[in-house]
């Protein structure tokens, strides 16, 4: 199949080219000689116009020759199709001569799929979002078929594992998501938790206290904790962090395990300060100064205009931003898929390893799979749920920050 | 005099004392939260250089190997498959009872064997024979790397003092290897296998090389698709798209799928391209097309930025003289915004080489040992590869992760500074 593609793509490339070339040098004799002439003689477009219309008509048509002769008609012999799109190629490119006219409008035709062109890269955006929606939702479906939309949103139990024969005791397979979700909140607030006041810190310290110097240093650096990939965050949480705290557990006479919802989670942390640090930053410069003249008016100092002037307008949008972060910590990957553990613990205790939706949609997908199996079609509801807490989250936060910024437009 | 003023009474001090303490506190605070996140950053680079840089020198031992034609050729053919099929092993294993004559035991002989890469080794000497038929009968001087315990061993990282039933090298290996050290047979040198090595299941042999390959292909895949796409929806959307409801709901949908998390992207390439489409799993090309929707519409918002800068006097000025909207955009709009686009494509493109959930989950975790020559043949990406190493304990392995991730991050670097050094080269202020 690779020969025959790349011959019937040269034929396209090979003949569209050449009559473009061919179409634009003839043109350009023509509108040349009527230069100067009165304005109803002279040529609408230029020779490139219809050199490009001719060469898109003909690419057209020896592709829809290809698609019709090897996929709609399914033809067994390719020299025939060969043949047959270089005769259409060869039959349009004679008579596109007798277009170059001036009343043709060459340009108008190559703008208007030119638009049509960038209108399609726009849709596809919609096309992507209504992809995610459509194979999460269907793959969701067939796993509800198979496990009750309860059972699975507010079962105890998680254990994937589904039989291989059907004598295997103990493999029955519980689909309770519970434990995920709880998992999957946990480390969410330990990072939160911590990114939160840091961060917050960080963009107040920045927008009200810091020079301008200290800002044009400081702002780069920090944004340089969002660069680092994900999965360099995990590492260092699998290495260093985790094996850190639980020296430190021990020294203090707890038992820690090197994965645990603690790990993951302040690692987490770190990596979404730079996040809530922006975010919050804009917030916080969209304060009108009349606010802050006010405030230093009535003899407060700055912290007392920040906490309590300052803060509380930006407040909105600073819920904003840490919606955006919660978000992002939900969906975060690769930091809980190494650093947290797998064992689907229901536990409110931060130094026991828990697992995420995440996770687990890593477990399920990762390995030897058969692809109707419950356990794989689990992964795509949890992929829905993700998707849609996410969602729901983003919009929510996009609201409130648009509602904010009217506030003080 | 007496001040009586209730500004000055002494409560109205100490309550303005205790204010300004406030105040220094918060200020405080402010610095301490930079301060936390400046020393996290610091201290995850520490950790990983610290571990990383020794996977960039690797011990390699010199020994001389006699092919013995009895033992390759037996019937002198040089068939190029019984070449292929012929125990090196043995020849290895001969070349070193030689180097050591006083260990005859069976149990000693094992251990002197496993001071050298026991499957590197004999694969190196393979492959050698397999290029050069010529070489059976004669003796070679060959630089095969040790095992990667006594590599972790002169690397300081296996403590001597450690008791011999704890520690991965016996006495009697330390001994061999330091009298080898001393006579400069096991020497150390720059470890050029981690650049030119693939995947392998001993940490001595693995290297970068077809994640590396693989990561750019499905990098270059991801930028042919992204940015002729991103930059053509951004230009409609700016200069064309009418206001109604429809381009409202394309704007939303643009900024929703800038915060999806990436793994959901996965799941939509397992589920379209692999499962509908029938792409092949673990491809590059697949790879690509996954981190072509994820870094699309980041291109999308850099791009209508960098229009939005373009004073609009250009295209006015191009109108005017009769070009027609498209002319007036494509060639002399664009041109301008052109700087900027290329800078945000860059910081998109350098995002998408460090993801790695969405090609876990189209099955680029498959343990490939050749460097990739095509985006549909199966490989690995960088990101994933560092993944797949620091599954394993073992002291070396989590150097030569450390290792990769100098890699990627120099990548990383290397980009946005070349992103930052065009917006400074090419911008231009209005």
């Amino acid at each position: 199949m690779g020969s025959m593609t790349l011959l019937f793509l040269t034929i396209v490339i090979a003949t569209s080219v050449a009559t473009f070339l061919f179409v634009r040098h003839s043109a350009r004799g023509r509108v040349l000689a009527t230069t100067g002439t009165r304005l109803d003689q002279r040529f609408h477009s230029q020779p490139t116009y219809h050199g490009l219309f001719s060469g898109g008509v003909v690419a057209f048509l020896t592709l829809s020759t290809w698609a019709l002769g090897a996929y709609v008609l399914p033809l067994a012999n390719y020299a025939i199709i060969a043949i047959a799109m270089l005769v259409a190629a060869g039959i349009f490119a004679s008579l596109s001569l007798r277009l170059i006219h001036p009343n043709f409008r060459a340009r108008n035709f190559v703008e208007i799929f030119i638009k049509a062109g960038l209108i399609l890269c726009s849709v596809l955006a919609v096309l992507t979002t209504l992809g995610i929606i459509l194979s999460l939702l269907f793959e969701s479906l067939r796993f509800f078929d198979q496990v009750p939309v309860l059972d699975f949103l507010t079962g105890l139990q998680w254990s994937p594992q589904t039989a291989l024969r059907a004598d295997q005791a103990g493999q029955s397979g519980a689909f309770g998501a519970v434990p995920i979700f709880a998992g999957t909140f946990l480390v969410m607030a330990v990072a939160i938790f911590i990114a939160a006041p840091i961060g917050l810190m960080i963009a107040i310290y920045l927008s009200e206290y810091a020079s301008k110097k200290t800002r044009a240093i400081v702002k780069p650096a920090i944004e340089i904790l969002a660069g680092v990939p994900t999965v360099v965050y995990g590492f260092f949480a699998l290495l260093t962090v985790g094996p850190t705290i639980r020296a430190f557990a021990e020294s203090l006479g707890f038992a820690v395990p090197t994965q645990s919802a603690i790990a993951a989670g302040s690692v987490m942390g770190v990596m979404i300060i730079p996040f809530i640090s922006s975010l919050s930053d804009d917030v916080i410069n969209a304060v009108p100064q009349s606010l802050r003249d006010g405030s230093y008016a009535l003899g407060a100092t700055k912290s007392e205009t920040m906490k309590q002037v300052v803060f509380a307008g930006a407040l909105p949008g600073i819920i904003g931003a840490l919606l955006l972060a919660v978000s992002r910590a939900i969906g975060e990957t690769m930091i809980v898929v190494m650093a947290a553990g797998r064992a689907a613990n229901l536990t409110g205790n931060p130094f026991e390893a828990v697992t995420t939706v995440t996770v687990q949609i890593v477990a399920l997908l990762t390995g030897d799979q058969e692809f109707d199996s419950p356990k794989t079609l689990a992964a795509f509801a949890l992929g829905l749920v993700l998707f849609l807490i996410t969602l729901v989250l983003n919009i929510i936060a996009l609201m409130v920050v648009r509602k904010y910024r009217e506030r003080y437009e | 005099m007496s001040d009586t003023s209730i500004h000055s009474s002494e409560t109205a001090r100490k309550r303005l004392r205790k204010r300004h303490a406030k105040e220094v506190r918060f200020r405080i605070l402010g610095i301490l939260a930079i301060a936390i996140a400046m020393v996290s950053l610091l201290w995850l680079l520490i950790s990983v250089v610290g571990t990383g840089y020794k996977a960039f020198y690797q011990h390699d031992i010199t020994m001389e190997v006699v092919l013995d034609e009895t033992l390759l050729d037996p019937t002198g053919a040089r068939d190029p498959q019984k070449l292929r099929g012929a125990n090196y092993r043995r020849v290895i294993q001969n070349s070193l009872y030689e180097r050591f004559p006083e260990v005859t035991d069976r149990k000693a002989r094992q251990e002197l064997f496993n001071i050298i890469s026991t499957s590197g080794a004999p694969n190196f000497v393979r492959q050698m024979v397999y290029n050069d038929p010529s070489l059976v009968g004669q003796t070679l001087t060959i630089q095969v790397p040790t095992s990667d315990d006594v590599d972790q061993l002169f690397k300081g990282n296996i403590d001597r003092e450690t008791p011999e039933a704890l520690r991965k090298v016996s006495n009697r290996q330390i001994e061999w290897v330091d009298s080898l050290k001393a006579t400069g047979e096991i020497k150390a040198h720059f470890n050029k296998r981690l650049f030119t090595g693939t995947d392998s299941r001993d940490p001595e042999l693995a290297g970068i090389a077809s994640a590396f390959v693989g990561s750019a292909m499905a990098l270059g895949v991801a930028f042919l698709l992204a940015f002729p796409i991103g930059v053509g929806a951004a230009i409609y959307l700016d200069e064309f798209a009418p206001k109604n409801k429809f381009i409202d709901f394309i704007e939303i949908n643009i900024n929703n799928l800038a915060a999806v998390p990436s793994i959901v992207f996965g799941l939509l390439g397992l589920a379209v391209f692999l499962n509908f489409f029938g792409l092949p799993r673990s491809a590059p090309l697949v790879g690509g097309m996954v981190l072509a929707l994820m870094t699309f519409p980041t291109i999308i918002i850099a791009t209508r930025s960098a229009l939005r800068a373009v004073s609009p006097s250009i295209r006015d000025g191009a109108l005017s003289v009769g070009a027609s909207h498209i002319q007036a955009v494509f060639h002399h709009k664009l041109p301008l915004a052109a700087p900027g686009i290329l800078t945000g494509s860059i910081i998109g493109m350098a995002q998408a080489l460090g993801e790695t959930a969405p090609l876990l989950m189209i099955g680029m975790v498959a343990f490939v040992t050749e460097i990739p020559t095509s985006v549909t043949e199966p490989a690995a990406a960088l990101p994933v590869q560092i993944f797949l190493w620091s599954d394993s304990a073992e002291r070396a392995w989590a150097e030569r992760t450390s290792a990769a991730i100098i890699v990627l991050l120099t990548v990383l670097v290397v980009m946005n500074g070349l992103a930052i050094w065009l917006r400074s080269k090419l911008e231009r202020r209005w």
